[in-house]
Protein backbone atom coordinates (compact mmCIF):
# COMPACT_ATOMS: atom_id res chain seq x y z
CA UNK A 1 0.00 0.00 0.00
CA UNK A 2 1.41 3.71 -1.02
CA UNK A 3 1.02 4.81 2.37
CA UNK A 4 2.70 2.60 4.55
CA UNK A 5 5.67 2.34 2.03
CA UNK A 6 6.12 6.42 1.31
CA UNK A 7 5.48 7.13 5.48
CA UNK A 8 8.64 5.14 6.99
CA UNK A 9 10.43 7.19 9.73
CA UNK A 10 12.77 7.85 7.42
CA UNK A 11 11.03 9.73 4.80
CA UNK A 12 10.35 12.53 7.76
CA UNK A 13 13.54 12.35 9.36
CA UNK A 14 14.67 13.57 5.67
CA UNK A 15 14.90 17.37 6.34
CA UNK A 16 13.72 19.91 4.15
CA UNK A 17 17.57 20.56 2.85
CA UNK A 18 16.39 21.42 -0.98
CA UNK A 19 15.55 25.30 0.16
CA UNK A 20 19.13 25.12 1.37
CA UNK A 21 19.89 26.92 4.64
CA UNK A 22 17.56 28.07 7.39
CA UNK A 23 17.25 31.82 6.75
CA UNK A 24 19.30 34.00 8.99
CA UNK A 25 17.23 37.42 8.08
CA UNK A 26 13.38 37.69 9.76
CA UNK A 27 11.65 38.49 6.07
CA UNK A 28 7.83 39.63 6.63
CA UNK A 29 7.26 35.76 4.74
CA UNK A 30 9.09 34.14 7.59
CA UNK A 31 7.09 36.19 10.29
CA UNK A 32 3.69 35.24 8.42
CA UNK A 33 5.19 31.78 8.34
CA UNK A 34 5.52 31.49 11.89
CA UNK A 35 2.03 33.84 12.62
CA UNK A 36 0.42 31.22 10.81
CA UNK A 37 2.07 28.08 13.16
CA UNK A 38 1.87 29.39 15.93
CA UNK A 39 -2.06 30.40 15.27
CA UNK A 40 -2.64 26.87 14.15
CA UNK A 41 -0.39 25.40 17.35
CA UNK A 42 -2.65 27.67 19.30
CA UNK A 43 -5.90 26.06 18.01
CA UNK A 44 -4.75 22.32 17.94
CA UNK A 45 -3.75 23.05 21.73
CA UNK A 46 -6.42 24.63 23.19
CA UNK A 47 -8.68 22.20 24.12
CA UNK A 48 -5.89 20.15 25.60
CA UNK A 49 -5.29 23.21 27.86
CA UNK A 50 -8.72 23.49 28.62
CA UNK A 51 -9.05 19.99 29.64
CA UNK A 52 -6.22 20.36 32.01
CA UNK A 53 -7.37 23.61 33.50
CA UNK A 54 -11.15 22.82 33.82
CA UNK A 55 -9.94 19.41 35.98
CA UNK A 56 -7.82 21.37 38.28
CA UNK A 57 -10.63 23.60 39.12
CA UNK A 58 -13.53 23.25 42.11
CA UNK A 59 -17.16 23.81 40.27
CA UNK A 60 -17.47 27.09 42.26
CA UNK A 61 -14.63 27.51 40.55
CA UNK A 62 -16.04 26.28 37.08
CA UNK A 63 -19.21 28.01 37.22
CA UNK A 64 -17.34 31.58 37.47
CA UNK A 65 -17.36 30.69 33.58
CA UNK A 66 -13.69 31.75 32.49
CA UNK A 67 -12.79 28.76 30.93
CA UNK A 68 -9.21 30.51 29.96
CA UNK A 69 -8.70 30.98 33.18
CA UNK A 70 -6.02 29.46 35.14
CA UNK A 71 -7.01 27.72 38.64
CA UNK A 72 -6.80 29.39 41.36
CA UNK A 73 -5.81 26.60 43.67
CA UNK A 74 -5.16 23.78 41.49
CA UNK A 75 -6.08 20.42 43.08
CA UNK A 76 -6.74 16.72 41.99
CA UNK A 77 -10.32 16.50 43.31
CA UNK A 78 -11.91 16.30 40.45
CA UNK A 79 -9.75 13.23 39.33
CA UNK A 80 -9.60 11.64 42.17
CA UNK A 81 -13.52 11.55 42.20
CA UNK A 82 -13.53 10.97 38.43
CA UNK A 83 -11.22 7.86 38.75
CA UNK A 84 -13.56 6.72 42.14
CA UNK A 85 -16.93 8.27 42.68
CA UNK A 86 -17.98 9.20 39.16
CA UNK A 87 -21.69 8.50 38.69
CA UNK A 88 -23.48 6.59 35.44
CA UNK A 89 -26.29 6.71 36.73
CA UNK A 90 -27.21 4.93 39.87
CA UNK A 91 -23.70 3.36 39.94
CA UNK A 92 -20.77 5.90 41.56
CA UNK A 93 -17.69 3.94 41.14
CA UNK A 94 -16.34 6.06 38.94
CA UNK A 95 -14.11 5.78 35.00
CA UNK A 96 -12.40 3.11 36.62
CA UNK A 97 -14.68 0.49 35.92
CA UNK A 98 -14.24 1.41 32.59
CA UNK A 99 -10.48 1.67 32.48
CA UNK A 100 -10.09 -1.74 34.13
CA UNK A 101 -13.01 -3.33 31.33
CA UNK A 102 -10.64 -1.48 28.38
CA UNK A 103 -7.36 -3.27 29.59
CA UNK A 104 -9.48 -6.74 29.90
CA UNK A 105 -10.31 -6.08 26.27
CA UNK A 106 -7.63 -4.60 25.36
CA UNK A 107 -4.71 -7.34 25.95
CA UNK A 108 -6.14 -10.23 24.93
CA UNK A 109 -7.55 -8.61 21.87
CA UNK A 110 -3.95 -6.96 20.64
CA UNK A 111 -2.53 -10.37 20.89
CA UNK A 112 -5.08 -12.30 18.90
CA UNK A 113 -5.45 -9.98 16.42
CA UNK A 114 -1.92 -9.50 15.46
CA UNK A 115 -1.25 -13.17 16.19
CA UNK A 116 -4.05 -14.09 13.64
CA UNK A 117 -3.03 -11.04 11.05
CA UNK A 118 0.49 -11.95 11.10
CA UNK A 119 -0.30 -15.17 10.48
CA UNK A 120 -2.98 -14.72 7.38
CA UNK A 121 -0.54 -12.01 6.14
CA UNK A 122 2.53 -14.51 5.99
CA UNK A 123 0.40 -16.97 4.33
CA UNK A 124 -1.05 -15.04 1.78
CA UNK A 125 2.12 -13.29 0.55
CA UNK A 126 4.23 -16.20 0.17
CA UNK A 127 2.40 -18.93 -0.07
CA UNK A 128 0.39 -20.48 -2.51
CA UNK A 129 -2.73 -20.85 -1.44
CA UNK A 130 -6.05 -21.39 -4.16
CA UNK A 131 -8.50 -18.05 -3.95
CA UNK A 132 -5.88 -16.18 -2.00
CA UNK A 133 -6.64 -13.06 -4.06
CA UNK A 134 -10.38 -13.61 -3.90
CA UNK A 135 -9.51 -13.44 0.49
CA UNK A 136 -7.69 -10.83 -0.04
CA UNK A 137 -9.98 -8.31 -2.09
CA UNK A 138 -12.86 -9.56 0.53
CA UNK A 139 -10.78 -8.24 3.38
CA UNK A 140 -9.69 -5.26 2.30
CA UNK A 141 -13.44 -4.15 1.12
CA UNK A 142 -14.04 -5.45 4.94
CA UNK A 143 -11.68 -2.81 6.35
CA UNK A 144 -13.21 -0.02 4.99
CA UNK A 145 -17.68 -0.83 4.90
CA UNK A 146 -19.40 0.43 7.97
CA UNK A 147 -19.71 -1.45 10.90
CA UNK A 148 -23.60 -1.02 10.94
CA UNK A 149 -23.54 -3.09 7.70
CA UNK A 150 -22.75 -6.33 10.02
CA UNK A 151 -23.40 -5.47 13.10
CA UNK A 152 -27.14 -6.95 13.20
CA UNK A 153 -26.33 -10.17 12.52
CA UNK A 154 -23.40 -10.66 14.14
CA UNK A 155 -25.40 -10.19 17.26
CA UNK A 156 -27.70 -12.86 16.12
CA UNK A 157 -24.84 -15.17 15.26
CA UNK A 158 -23.26 -14.23 19.17
CA UNK A 159 -26.59 -14.61 20.72
CA UNK A 160 -26.93 -18.21 19.35
CA UNK A 161 -23.34 -19.05 20.15
CA UNK A 162 -24.03 -17.93 23.77
CA UNK A 163 -20.99 -15.46 23.78
CA UNK A 164 -22.96 -11.81 23.12
CA UNK A 165 -22.16 -9.35 25.93
CA UNK A 166 -19.58 -10.86 27.10
CA UNK A 167 -15.60 -10.58 27.35
CA UNK A 168 -15.04 -13.35 24.22
CA UNK A 169 -17.38 -11.98 22.60
CA UNK A 170 -16.12 -8.40 22.47
CA UNK A 171 -12.80 -9.73 22.17
CA UNK A 172 -13.52 -11.82 18.86
CA UNK A 173 -15.22 -8.70 17.56
CA UNK A 174 -12.19 -6.82 17.74
CA UNK A 175 -10.28 -9.88 15.99
CA UNK A 176 -13.08 -9.90 13.24
CA UNK A 177 -12.81 -6.13 12.48
CA UNK A 178 -8.89 -6.17 13.09
CA UNK A 179 -8.36 -8.47 10.90
CA UNK A 180 -7.97 -6.77 7.67
CA UNK A 181 -5.85 -4.32 8.65
CA UNK A 182 -3.41 -6.42 10.28
CA UNK A 183 -3.52 -8.89 7.08
CA UNK A 184 -2.82 -6.11 5.07
CA UNK A 185 0.39 -4.60 7.02
CA UNK A 186 1.55 -7.80 7.42
CA UNK A 187 1.29 -9.04 3.98
CA UNK A 188 3.10 -6.29 1.89
CA UNK A 189 5.68 -6.03 4.49
CA UNK A 190 6.18 -10.36 4.06
CA UNK A 191 5.90 -9.87 -0.22
CA UNK A 192 8.27 -6.86 0.36
CA UNK A 193 11.47 -9.19 1.90
CA UNK A 194 13.61 -9.97 -0.64
CA UNK A 195 12.28 -13.58 -2.15
CA UNK A 196 15.67 -15.29 -1.61
CA UNK A 197 15.04 -15.58 1.84
CA UNK A 198 12.14 -17.38 0.96
CA UNK A 199 13.52 -19.73 -0.97
CA UNK A 200 16.96 -20.41 0.85
CA UNK A 201 14.53 -21.37 3.89
CA UNK A 202 12.27 -23.81 1.69
CA UNK A 203 15.76 -25.79 0.26
CA UNK A 204 16.45 -25.79 3.70
CA UNK A 205 13.61 -28.08 4.20
CA UNK A 206 11.44 -25.44 6.39
CA UNK A 207 8.38 -26.29 6.98
CA UNK A 208 5.16 -23.96 7.38
CA UNK A 209 5.32 -22.87 10.75
CA UNK A 210 9.46 -23.35 11.08
CA UNK A 211 9.67 -20.51 8.41
CA UNK A 212 7.61 -18.48 9.90
CA UNK A 213 8.50 -18.83 13.65
CA UNK A 214 12.39 -18.89 12.81
CA UNK A 215 12.75 -16.31 9.72
CA UNK A 216 9.56 -13.97 9.55
CA UNK A 217 8.88 -13.03 12.76
CA UNK A 218 12.19 -12.10 13.86
CA UNK A 219 12.27 -10.10 11.24
CA UNK A 220 8.73 -9.03 12.04
CA UNK A 221 9.61 -6.59 14.87
CA UNK A 222 9.03 -3.06 12.85
CA UNK A 223 5.65 -3.98 11.65
CA UNK A 224 4.92 -5.56 15.06
CA UNK A 225 5.75 -2.36 16.48
CA UNK A 226 3.52 -0.55 14.13
CA UNK A 227 0.89 -3.27 14.52
CA UNK A 228 0.88 -2.82 18.30
CA UNK A 229 0.54 0.98 17.90
CA UNK A 230 -2.46 0.41 15.58
CA UNK A 231 -4.58 -2.17 17.43
CA UNK A 232 -3.98 -0.31 21.37
CA UNK A 233 -4.89 2.69 20.03
CA UNK A 234 -7.66 1.86 17.54
CA UNK A 235 -9.53 -0.64 20.48
CA UNK A 236 -8.77 1.86 23.35
CA UNK A 237 -10.85 4.61 20.91
CA UNK A 238 -13.41 2.09 20.10
CA UNK A 239 -16.73 3.03 21.04
CA UNK A 240 -19.79 1.37 18.87
CA UNK A 241 -18.39 -1.86 19.28
CA UNK A 242 -18.00 -1.94 23.05
CA UNK A 243 -21.03 -0.15 22.84
CA UNK A 244 -22.83 -3.35 20.96
CA UNK A 245 -21.29 -6.12 22.45
CA UNK A 246 -19.58 -5.59 25.41
CA UNK A 247 -22.67 -5.65 27.44
CA UNK A 248 -23.44 -3.80 30.68
CA UNK A 249 -20.56 -5.63 33.15
CA UNK A 250 -17.67 -5.01 30.52
CA UNK A 251 -17.99 -1.41 29.13
CA UNK A 252 -15.29 0.25 27.45
CA UNK A 253 -13.99 3.14 29.13
CA UNK A 254 -15.20 5.33 26.08
CA UNK A 255 -18.64 3.95 26.70
CA UNK A 256 -18.39 4.93 30.16
CA UNK A 257 -17.07 7.93 29.70
CA UNK A 258 -19.70 9.04 27.14
CA UNK A 259 -22.47 7.64 29.65
CA UNK A 260 -21.19 9.72 32.82
CA UNK A 261 -20.86 12.72 30.89
CA UNK A 262 -24.03 12.94 28.43
CA UNK A 263 -25.94 11.37 31.68
CA UNK A 264 -29.69 12.79 31.54
CA UNK A 265 -30.06 13.60 35.51
CA UNK A 266 -28.15 15.45 38.03
CA UNK A 267 -25.99 18.17 38.67
CA UNK A 268 -22.99 18.34 35.40
CA UNK A 269 -19.69 18.17 37.09
CA UNK A 270 -17.42 19.65 34.42
CA UNK A 271 -14.21 19.65 36.49
CA UNK A 272 -14.77 15.93 37.50
CA UNK A 273 -16.36 15.42 33.51
CA UNK A 274 -13.13 16.69 32.00
CA UNK A 275 -10.85 14.74 34.56
CA UNK A 276 -12.52 11.73 32.98
CA UNK A 277 -12.10 12.59 29.82
CA UNK A 278 -7.98 13.32 30.35
CA UNK A 279 -8.01 9.98 31.58
CA UNK A 280 -9.61 7.86 29.06
CA UNK A 281 -7.53 10.10 26.29
CA UNK A 282 -4.42 8.81 28.62
CA UNK A 283 -3.10 5.62 27.47
CA UNK A 284 -3.41 6.95 23.20
CA UNK A 285 -1.45 9.69 24.24
CA UNK A 286 1.39 8.11 26.25
CA UNK A 287 1.18 5.56 22.96
CA UNK A 288 1.31 8.32 20.53
CA UNK A 289 4.27 10.53 22.82
CA UNK A 290 6.29 7.28 23.34
CA UNK A 291 6.20 5.55 19.69
CA UNK A 292 6.86 9.36 17.89
CA UNK A 293 7.15 8.86 14.24
CA UNK A 294 5.89 5.51 14.73
CA UNK A 295 2.45 6.13 15.21
CA UNK A 296 2.54 8.13 11.93
CA UNK A 297 3.39 4.68 10.13
CA UNK A 298 0.81 3.18 12.20
CA UNK A 299 -2.15 5.28 11.74
CA UNK A 300 -1.29 5.39 7.86
CA UNK A 301 -1.81 2.36 7.64
CA UNK A 302 -4.59 2.23 9.99
CA UNK A 303 -6.89 4.98 8.99
CA UNK A 304 -8.13 2.42 6.76
CA UNK A 305 -10.16 0.99 9.55
CA UNK A 306 -10.88 4.39 10.58
CA UNK B 1 2.36 -35.56 -5.93
CA UNK B 2 1.44 -36.80 -2.67
CA UNK B 3 3.81 -33.64 -1.64
CA UNK B 4 1.90 -31.54 -3.23
CA UNK B 5 -0.99 -31.66 -1.41
CA UNK B 6 0.85 -31.93 1.95
CA UNK B 7 2.73 -28.97 1.27
CA UNK B 8 -0.32 -26.66 0.31
CA UNK B 9 -2.54 -28.16 2.99
CA UNK B 10 -0.73 -26.07 5.82
CA UNK B 11 -1.30 -22.89 4.87
CA UNK B 12 -4.80 -23.42 3.84
CA UNK B 13 -4.85 -25.07 7.77
CA UNK B 14 -3.69 -21.35 9.19
CA UNK B 15 -5.96 -19.34 7.00
CA UNK B 16 -9.14 -21.44 8.20
CA UNK B 17 -9.84 -19.19 10.56
CA UNK B 18 -9.27 -16.16 8.29
CA UNK B 19 -11.34 -18.06 5.73
CA UNK B 20 -14.17 -18.78 8.48
CA UNK B 21 -14.71 -15.12 9.45
CA UNK B 22 -14.53 -13.77 6.06
CA UNK B 23 -17.32 -16.24 4.72
CA UNK B 24 -19.12 -15.80 8.08
CA UNK B 25 -18.31 -12.53 9.30
CA UNK B 26 -17.93 -10.35 6.62
CA UNK B 27 -19.99 -12.01 3.69
CA UNK B 28 -22.66 -13.80 5.64
CA UNK B 29 -23.77 -10.51 7.28
CA UNK B 30 -23.43 -8.44 4.59
CA UNK B 31 -26.16 -10.91 2.15
CA UNK B 32 -28.05 -11.23 5.59
CA UNK B 33 -28.30 -7.38 5.81
CA UNK B 34 -29.13 -7.11 2.30
CA UNK B 35 -31.61 -9.45 2.41
CA UNK B 36 -32.77 -8.20 5.89
CA UNK B 37 -33.48 -4.33 3.70
CA UNK B 38 -36.09 -6.54 1.23
CA UNK B 39 -37.89 -8.04 4.42
CA UNK B 40 -40.64 -6.96 7.09
CA UNK B 41 -38.82 -7.02 9.85
CA UNK B 42 -39.41 -5.67 12.86
CA UNK B 43 -38.10 -6.13 16.13
CA UNK B 44 -36.87 -9.51 14.45
CA UNK B 45 -35.69 -10.40 11.60
CA UNK B 46 -38.80 -12.29 9.25
CA UNK B 47 -38.62 -13.55 5.40
CA UNK B 48 -41.29 -12.04 4.45
CA UNK B 49 -40.44 -10.56 1.01
CA UNK B 50 -41.64 -7.34 0.56
CA UNK B 51 -39.76 -5.64 -2.25
CA UNK B 52 -38.49 -2.76 -2.07
CA UNK B 53 -40.83 -1.07 0.77
CA UNK B 54 -38.34 -0.73 3.10
CA UNK B 55 -36.49 1.42 0.75
CA UNK B 56 -39.49 3.49 -0.19
CA UNK B 57 -40.07 4.52 3.44
CA UNK B 58 -36.65 4.81 3.95
CA UNK B 59 -36.42 7.71 1.40
CA UNK B 60 -39.90 9.29 2.44
CA UNK B 61 -38.58 9.50 6.06
CA UNK B 62 -37.36 13.05 6.59
CA UNK B 63 -35.36 11.97 9.15
CA UNK B 64 -33.29 10.01 7.09
CA UNK B 65 -32.74 12.76 4.08
CA UNK B 66 -32.13 14.98 6.67
CA UNK B 67 -29.33 12.54 7.52
CA UNK B 68 -28.01 12.14 4.21
CA UNK B 69 -27.87 15.74 4.01
CA UNK B 70 -26.17 16.55 6.82
CA UNK B 71 -23.67 14.11 6.06
CA UNK B 72 -22.70 15.93 2.72
CA UNK B 73 -22.90 19.11 4.07
CA UNK B 74 -20.72 17.58 6.93
CA UNK B 75 -18.57 15.79 4.23
CA UNK B 76 -17.47 18.29 2.06
CA UNK B 77 -17.14 20.91 4.24
CA UNK B 78 -14.61 18.05 6.68
CA UNK B 79 -12.67 17.07 4.09
CA UNK B 80 -12.64 20.53 2.35
CA UNK B 81 -10.99 22.18 5.04
CA UNK B 82 -8.90 18.89 6.61
CA UNK B 83 -7.01 19.03 3.22
CA UNK B 84 -6.64 22.88 2.88
CA UNK B 85 -5.40 22.90 6.77
CA UNK B 86 -3.53 19.97 6.20
CA UNK B 87 -1.62 20.94 3.04
CA UNK B 88 -0.71 24.60 4.42
CA UNK B 89 0.54 23.09 7.93
CA UNK B 90 2.42 20.30 5.73
CA UNK B 91 4.00 23.33 3.31
CA UNK B 92 4.51 25.43 6.42
CA UNK B 93 6.81 23.04 8.39
CA UNK B 94 8.54 22.12 5.43
CA UNK B 95 9.98 25.31 5.39
CA UNK B 96 12.70 25.01 7.65
CA UNK B 97 11.62 26.10 10.54
CA UNK B 98 12.41 25.78 14.19
CA UNK B 99 10.92 23.49 16.47
CA UNK B 100 9.23 20.71 14.00
CA UNK B 101 9.24 17.91 15.48
CA UNK B 102 7.14 20.18 18.73
CA UNK B 103 4.73 21.08 16.01
CA UNK B 104 4.13 17.82 14.42
CA UNK B 105 3.40 16.66 17.65
CA UNK B 106 0.95 18.95 18.43
CA UNK B 107 -0.71 18.88 15.47
CA UNK B 108 -1.18 14.98 15.23
CA UNK B 109 -1.55 14.42 18.97
CA UNK B 110 -5.72 15.18 18.53
CA UNK B 111 -5.73 11.60 16.38
CA UNK B 112 -5.08 9.77 19.01
CA UNK B 113 -7.66 10.77 20.59
CA UNK B 114 -11.13 8.57 20.27
CA UNK B 115 -13.98 10.55 18.60
CA UNK B 116 -15.64 10.47 22.28
CA UNK B 117 -12.98 12.75 23.56
CA UNK B 118 -12.79 14.68 21.00
CA UNK B 119 -16.41 15.38 21.30
CA UNK B 120 -16.61 15.78 24.88
CA UNK B 121 -14.01 18.26 24.67
CA UNK B 122 -15.63 20.37 22.60
CA UNK B 123 -19.05 19.92 23.57
CA UNK B 124 -17.53 21.29 26.71
CA UNK B 125 -15.85 24.34 25.43
CA UNK B 126 -18.84 25.35 22.96
CA UNK B 127 -21.19 25.10 26.22
CA UNK B 128 -23.21 28.34 26.22
CA UNK B 129 -23.26 29.66 29.33
CA UNK B 130 -19.97 28.11 30.51
CA UNK B 131 -17.83 27.56 27.81
CA UNK B 132 -15.59 30.23 25.53
CA UNK B 133 -18.43 32.53 24.16
CA UNK B 134 -19.22 33.38 28.40
CA UNK B 135 -15.66 33.82 28.94
CA UNK B 136 -15.02 36.10 25.67
CA UNK B 137 -18.18 37.98 26.51
CA UNK B 138 -16.67 38.90 30.02
CA UNK B 139 -13.72 39.85 28.56
CA UNK B 140 -15.63 42.56 27.23
CA UNK B 141 -17.02 41.31 24.03
CA UNK B 142 -20.60 41.37 24.35
CA UNK B 143 -22.26 40.75 21.07
CA UNK B 144 -19.26 37.38 20.72
CA UNK B 145 -21.59 34.43 19.84
CA UNK B 146 -20.48 30.75 19.65
CA UNK B 147 -23.40 28.76 20.61
CA UNK B 148 -23.46 27.01 17.49
CA UNK B 149 -23.91 23.29 19.52
CA UNK B 150 -27.10 24.38 20.86
CA UNK B 151 -28.39 26.21 17.20
CA UNK B 152 -30.21 24.33 14.83
CA UNK B 153 -28.91 26.17 11.88
CA UNK B 154 -25.04 26.04 13.55
CA UNK B 155 -24.96 22.47 15.06
CA UNK B 156 -23.45 20.75 12.14
CA UNK B 157 -20.52 23.35 11.69
CA UNK B 158 -19.60 22.79 15.39
CA UNK B 159 -19.38 18.94 14.27
CA UNK B 160 -17.23 19.99 11.33
CA UNK B 161 -14.91 22.09 13.64
CA UNK B 162 -14.75 18.95 16.07
CA UNK B 163 -13.73 16.97 13.22
CA UNK B 164 -11.17 19.13 11.49
CA UNK B 165 -9.33 19.54 14.61
CA UNK B 166 -9.39 15.90 15.06
CA UNK B 167 -8.33 14.51 11.94
CA UNK B 168 -6.50 17.82 9.73
CA UNK B 169 -3.48 16.17 11.56
CA UNK B 170 -3.18 13.61 9.89
CA UNK B 171 -3.38 15.28 6.71
CA UNK B 172 -0.47 16.84 7.14
CA UNK B 173 1.29 14.03 8.20
CA UNK B 174 0.70 12.54 4.79
CA UNK B 175 1.23 15.49 2.87
CA UNK B 176 4.47 16.41 4.24
CA UNK B 177 5.85 13.09 3.38
CA UNK B 178 4.47 13.61 0.50
CA UNK B 179 6.69 16.49 -0.02
CA UNK B 180 9.67 15.16 1.72
CA UNK B 181 9.85 12.99 -1.28
CA UNK B 182 9.90 15.40 -4.11
CA UNK B 183 12.65 15.49 -6.12
CA UNK B 184 15.46 18.09 -4.85
CA UNK B 185 16.71 18.77 -8.06
CA UNK B 186 13.36 19.90 -9.08
CA UNK B 187 13.77 23.24 -6.78
CA UNK B 188 17.11 23.28 -7.57
CA UNK B 189 16.00 23.89 -11.42
CA UNK B 190 12.46 25.83 -10.28
CA UNK B 191 15.10 28.54 -8.68
CA UNK B 192 17.77 28.43 -11.40
CA UNK B 193 14.81 29.65 -13.66
CA UNK B 194 13.81 32.38 -10.97
CA UNK B 195 10.53 30.59 -10.79
CA UNK B 196 8.53 32.26 -6.74
CA UNK B 197 7.85 29.13 -4.22
CA UNK B 198 4.43 29.75 -4.22
CA UNK B 199 4.20 29.05 -8.04
CA UNK B 200 6.31 25.77 -8.08
CA UNK B 201 3.84 24.82 -4.70
CA UNK B 202 0.81 24.97 -6.64
CA UNK B 203 2.00 24.28 -10.52
CA UNK B 204 4.49 21.68 -9.68
CA UNK B 205 4.45 20.13 -6.11
CA UNK B 206 0.47 19.80 -6.16
CA UNK B 207 0.00 17.96 -9.28
CA UNK B 208 2.86 15.59 -7.62
CA UNK B 209 1.11 15.21 -4.22
CA UNK B 210 -2.04 13.80 -5.79
CA UNK B 211 -1.48 10.29 -4.69
CA UNK B 212 -1.14 11.70 -1.05
CA UNK B 213 -4.56 13.71 -2.05
CA UNK B 214 -6.32 10.81 -2.97
CA UNK B 215 -5.69 8.98 0.00
CA UNK B 216 -6.70 11.69 1.97
CA UNK B 217 -9.59 12.19 0.07
CA UNK B 218 -10.98 8.55 0.27
CA UNK B 219 -9.43 7.73 4.01
CA UNK B 220 -11.96 11.45 4.92
CA UNK B 221 -14.70 10.41 2.69
CA UNK B 222 -14.50 6.46 4.67
CA UNK B 223 -14.60 8.90 8.27
CA UNK B 224 -17.47 10.94 6.79
CA UNK B 225 -19.64 7.67 6.20
CA UNK B 226 -18.78 6.16 9.20
CA UNK B 227 -19.36 9.37 11.70
CA UNK B 228 -21.33 8.24 14.84
CA UNK B 229 -18.84 8.63 17.72
CA UNK B 230 -18.37 12.04 17.23
CA UNK B 231 -21.97 13.16 16.86
CA UNK B 232 -23.01 11.02 19.94
CA UNK B 233 -20.62 12.60 22.04
CA UNK B 234 -20.67 16.58 20.91
CA UNK B 235 -24.69 16.46 20.14
CA UNK B 236 -26.09 13.06 20.24
CA UNK B 237 -27.68 14.07 16.77
CA UNK B 238 -29.55 17.30 18.40
CA UNK B 239 -30.70 19.86 18.59
CA UNK B 240 -33.66 18.38 17.08
CA UNK B 241 -32.42 15.95 13.80
CA UNK B 242 -29.95 19.36 13.09
CA UNK B 243 -26.69 16.65 13.20
CA UNK B 244 -28.68 13.62 12.40
CA UNK B 245 -26.55 11.48 10.56
CA UNK B 246 -26.90 7.71 8.17
CA UNK B 247 -25.33 5.77 10.79
CA UNK B 248 -26.33 7.33 14.16
CA UNK B 249 -29.85 6.73 12.02
CA UNK B 250 -29.49 2.98 11.40
CA UNK B 251 -28.44 2.38 15.18
CA UNK B 252 -31.26 4.10 16.83
CA UNK B 253 -33.72 1.89 14.25
CA UNK B 254 -32.17 -1.37 14.93
CA UNK B 255 -31.13 -1.29 18.81
CA UNK B 256 -33.96 1.87 19.88
CA UNK B 257 -36.65 2.28 17.44
CA UNK B 258 -36.70 -1.57 16.40
CA UNK B 259 -37.47 -1.74 12.92
CA UNK B 260 -34.92 -3.69 11.45
CA UNK B 261 -35.55 -3.74 7.97
CA UNK B 262 -35.51 0.03 7.84
CA UNK B 263 -32.22 0.09 9.55
CA UNK B 264 -31.03 -2.87 7.41
CA UNK B 265 -32.09 -0.31 3.71
CA UNK B 266 -30.84 1.95 5.35
CA UNK B 267 -27.04 0.25 5.98
CA UNK B 268 -27.44 -1.22 2.37
CA UNK B 269 -27.51 2.43 1.03
CA UNK B 270 -24.29 3.11 3.33
CA UNK B 271 -22.83 -0.33 1.63
CA UNK B 272 -23.53 1.03 -1.31
CA UNK B 273 -22.15 4.43 -1.28
CA UNK B 274 -18.93 3.10 -0.04
CA UNK B 275 -18.33 0.77 -2.82
CA UNK B 276 -19.03 3.32 -5.40
CA UNK B 277 -15.98 5.66 -3.44
CA UNK B 278 -13.71 2.62 -3.24
CA UNK B 279 -14.07 0.64 -6.31
CA UNK B 280 -12.20 3.41 -7.92
CA UNK B 281 -9.65 3.43 -5.50
CA UNK B 282 -9.10 0.23 -5.12
CA UNK B 283 -8.36 -0.49 -8.76
CA UNK B 284 -6.18 2.02 -9.18
CA UNK B 285 -4.07 1.61 -5.58
CA UNK B 286 -4.06 -2.49 -5.97
CA UNK B 287 -4.83 -3.63 -9.93
CA UNK B 288 -3.49 -1.36 -12.23
CA UNK B 289 -0.19 -1.09 -10.89
CA UNK B 290 0.22 -4.67 -11.08
CA UNK B 291 -0.72 -5.27 -14.42
CA UNK B 292 0.36 -1.66 -16.35
CA UNK B 293 3.60 -2.32 -14.52
CA UNK B 294 3.72 1.84 -13.76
Amino acid sequence: MTTIDTISPATLDRAATHRGARPRRLTAGRVGLYAFLALSAAFFLLPLYIMIVTSLKTMDEVRLANIFAWPADPGFQAWVAAWSTACTGLDCSGIQVGFLNSVKILVPSVIASIALGSVTGYALSLWRVRGANVLFVVLLLGAFIPYQVFIYPLVRIFSTLGIYGSLPGIVLVHVIFGLPVMTLLFRNFYAGLPPELFKAARIDGGGFWRIFAHVMLPMSTPMLVVAVILQVTGIWNDFILGLVFAGRENLPMTVQLNNIVNAAQGEKLHNVNMAATILTALVPLVVYLLSGRWFVRGIAAGSVKG
Amino acid sequence: MATRIRRSAVPVVALSPTILIVLFAYVGTMGWTVWMSFTGSRLLPVNTFVGTEQYQRLFGDPRWLVSVQNMALFGVLFIGFCLVLGFLLAVAIDQRVRGEDGLRTIFLYPHAMSFIVTGLVWQWMMNPTLGIQEAVQSMGWASFRFDWVVRRDMALYAVVIAGVWQSAGLVMALMLAGLRGVDEELWKAARVDGIPTWRVYVSIVLPLLKPMIITSVVLLSIAVVKVYDLVVALTNGGPGTSTAVPAKYVMDYLFERQNIGLAAAASTVLLVTVLCVLAPWIYAEYFRKERGGA
